[in-house]
């Protein structure tokens, strides 16, 4: 998955976690980069038209951005299950993230033919504990547990 | 950022893994075919060199993750697996236009496992230049598939 689409995955989940425009500083620390690195690549997809950027109030994904997010969203959970159900790796989530910028989206393709993933992905991702909330379960999360802190 | 670095054994040897499954998913794909779609010579020719190919592919892989130190799973299953999922297509254009996206999407697989190695400071147990020649050689083969495919197609396209 290149950066521009890991940057569009992070703005979508920030968004869903803030119910509003996301913070440059929330999308830094989802992606483990410097708030500078963040404004850069943020300011490179505003002029592909793919997010909004308004200073003091955040980023706004546009239609075209959230499609290409939500994209990249389901390849994340195409590998999350893939190491879950095929290589039976417990540590699905953190393998995932190291993953996630070497498997381009038709390798995730082919990795999707052979797992069980359920139609309704990628809306069953819960932002709040960054995993497929039906691959909860497998590693411990408590989903519920995690929404009803907020 | 762009692909990030392999920076461990065991990352190397998962990226690898994953590698191995491709080439199963074309073997076990290919090979199917071969058997099972109403095909000419030629065409169940292509598919059966594909499939060896891939089974090679497959060992040479397993090869470099037995030098690597890492825990890794058997997965026995997964020959099983694809063929569990895998809804065929038999008809002409959608075997070898499957038989061109498996070869696409593993030549793809090695072009960014190969630039994620060599952006990589990390020291492997493996050499690097070994691993590296050997992933070259695998992809230049996978290369050559899609050339030889896309050949084919063209060649009876109306």
């Amino acid at each position: 998955m290149n950066s521009a689409d890991q940057y569009l995955k992070a703005i979508y989940l920030v968004q869903e976690t803030e119910d509003g425009p996301a913070s440059t500083g929330a999308v830094a620390d989802m992606l483990d980069v410097s708030p500078a690195s963040a404004n850069e690549m943020i300011g490179k997809l505003e002029e592909q038209e793919l997010c909004a950027h308004e200073k003091y109030k955040g980023v706004d994904l546009t239609e075209a951005g959230i499609r290409r997010a939500r994209d990249a969203l389901q390849n994340y959970c195409i590998i999350e299950r893939f190491l879950l159900e095929v290589l039976e790796v417990e540590d699905f989530r953190a393998e995932a993230r190291q993953l996630e910028p070497v498997i381009d989206e038709t390798v995730a393709e082919r990795l999707d033919t052979i797992i069980d993933r359920q139609p309704q992905c990628p809306d069953c991702f819960d932002a709040e504990t960054d995993v497929c909330s039906l691959l909860a379960h497998a590693e411990g999360v408590d989903v519920e547990e995690a929404d009803a802190a907020d | 950022m762009s692909v990030q670095a392999v920076d461990s054994d065991h990352q190397l040897a998962r990226l690898l893994q994953i590698g191995v499954v491709l080439e199963e998913v074309v073997e076990a794909r290919a090979a199917k075919h071969a058997d099972t779609a109403d095909l000419d010579d030629e065409v169940r020719a292509l598919l059966r060199e594909a499939a060896a190919e891939s089974a090679t592919h497959r060992d040479r892989l397993d090869a470099l993750v037995a030098e690597l130190e890492a825990d890794t799973v058997a997965f026995d299953e997964v020959k099983q697996l694809v063929e569990a999922r895998y809804e065929a297509d038999e008809d002409f254009d959608g075997v070898l236009y499957d038989q061109l996206c498996n070869e696409e999407t593993a030549y793809k697989f090695y072009a960014d496992l190969i630039e994620a190695i060599e952006q990589s400071e990390a020291t492997f147990t493996i050499d690097r230049e070994r691993l590296l020649s050997e992933l070259r050689a695998i992809q230049h083969e996978e290369e050559d598939g899609v050339e030889e495919v896309t050949q084919l197609m063209e060649g009876r396209s109306p």
